[in-house]
């Protein structure tokens, strides 16, 4: 390998990296929620909703957990890797 | 239809969750790649002024005691204060360097109220604790802001930023209005739910 392709190697290498960074940030989110879900499921009154007043069937932690990382991985992240790898294409 | 003091820490955590996502990958990209989208440079300043307009609902309902309204009147104001900084600045609307040091001292008027508004120690129950976890985490925290204000570039103060609103919104995601922390629960709390 040329010292230019090593160099190029290396650059993709970190841009990977920290792209695979910003894409693991939703995942992540998302398992810590459903994780919390398994290890609490009393937290999640949608298992057991007979009974339960209003915010308690709108407001369940876990899922939250859940949404935010949902909405982070398909509207924000995509984006920012996109950018990230035309500005070190 | 006033939702439980405990729905409403929930809530305001997955905001700061959220906010805490967008910095902390911010922080992973860096500032240049991150503002190559004009709209994605507006998020986290206006989610924080958001969650500051949210807080002042929270003051209304919740009165529970003046030290309360006072409080949560304090960190609306400067919750809505940081964000407006930071968007004044991405928009370049203000050009003072000053206006950087209002997220942290946004931090420090929040750890404060959190601290403030509590008035029973660590192990009375789990809000108690919860409000002291979230007061010194943010004092202590709003030391990254402020080295992110003189060196915008460094990885550690803006990780760290980051990591301080991850690290809130956990705090606040365990808050319960009467449960036992680490076993302690003050009789004169009340007794504990589910």
């Amino acid at each position: 390998m040329t010292q230019y392709a090593t160099e190029v190697s290396r650059i993709r290498t970190r841009t990977s990296a920290r792209a695979l960074a910003v894409l693991s940030l939703g995942p992540l989110t998302v398992l810590g929620g459903v994780a919390w879900a398994f290890l609490q499921p009393w937290r999640v009154t949608l298992l057991h909703p007979y009974g339960q007043g209003f915010w308690w069937l709108v407001v369940e932690p876990p899922l939250l957990v859940v949404l935010a990382g949902i909405l982070f991985e398909v509207f924000v992240a995509p984006g920012i890797v996109r950018d990230l790898e035309e500005s070190e294409g | 239809m006033q939702p439980p003091s405990e729905h409403v820490h929930w809530l305001f955590a997955t905001g700061i969750l959220f906010l805490g996502l967008l910095l902390l990958s911010e922080a992973i990209v860096g500032r240049d790649v991150w503002r190559r989208r004009p709209w994605r440079a507006y998020l986290w300043p206006s989610l924080l002024f958001g969650l500051g307009v949210f807080m002042w609902p929270v003051m209304v309902f919740f009165t529970n005691s003046t030290v309360h309204m006072l409080a949560h009147s304090a960190w609306a104001q400067t919750m809505m204060v940081a964000g407006a900084a930071e968007l004044g600045l991405v928009s370049g609307k203000l050009r003072g360097e000053w206006w950087k040091l209002a997220v942290p001292v946004a931090f420090a008027v929040s750890g404060a109220a959190f601290l403030i508004h509590e008035a029973n120690p660590w192990f009375y129950a789990r809000s108690a604790f919860v409000h002291h976890v979230c007061g010194w985490t943010l004092l202590v925290g709003a030391l990254f802001p402020l080295g992110a204000a003189f060196k915008p570039r460094s990885w550690v103060f803006n990780t760290g930023f980051a990591l301080v609103f991850v690290a809130v919104a956990v705090a606040l995601y365990t808050s319960r209005d009467v449960a036992p922390i680490f076993g302690h629960l003050n009789t004169s709390a009340g007794v504990a739910h589910r």
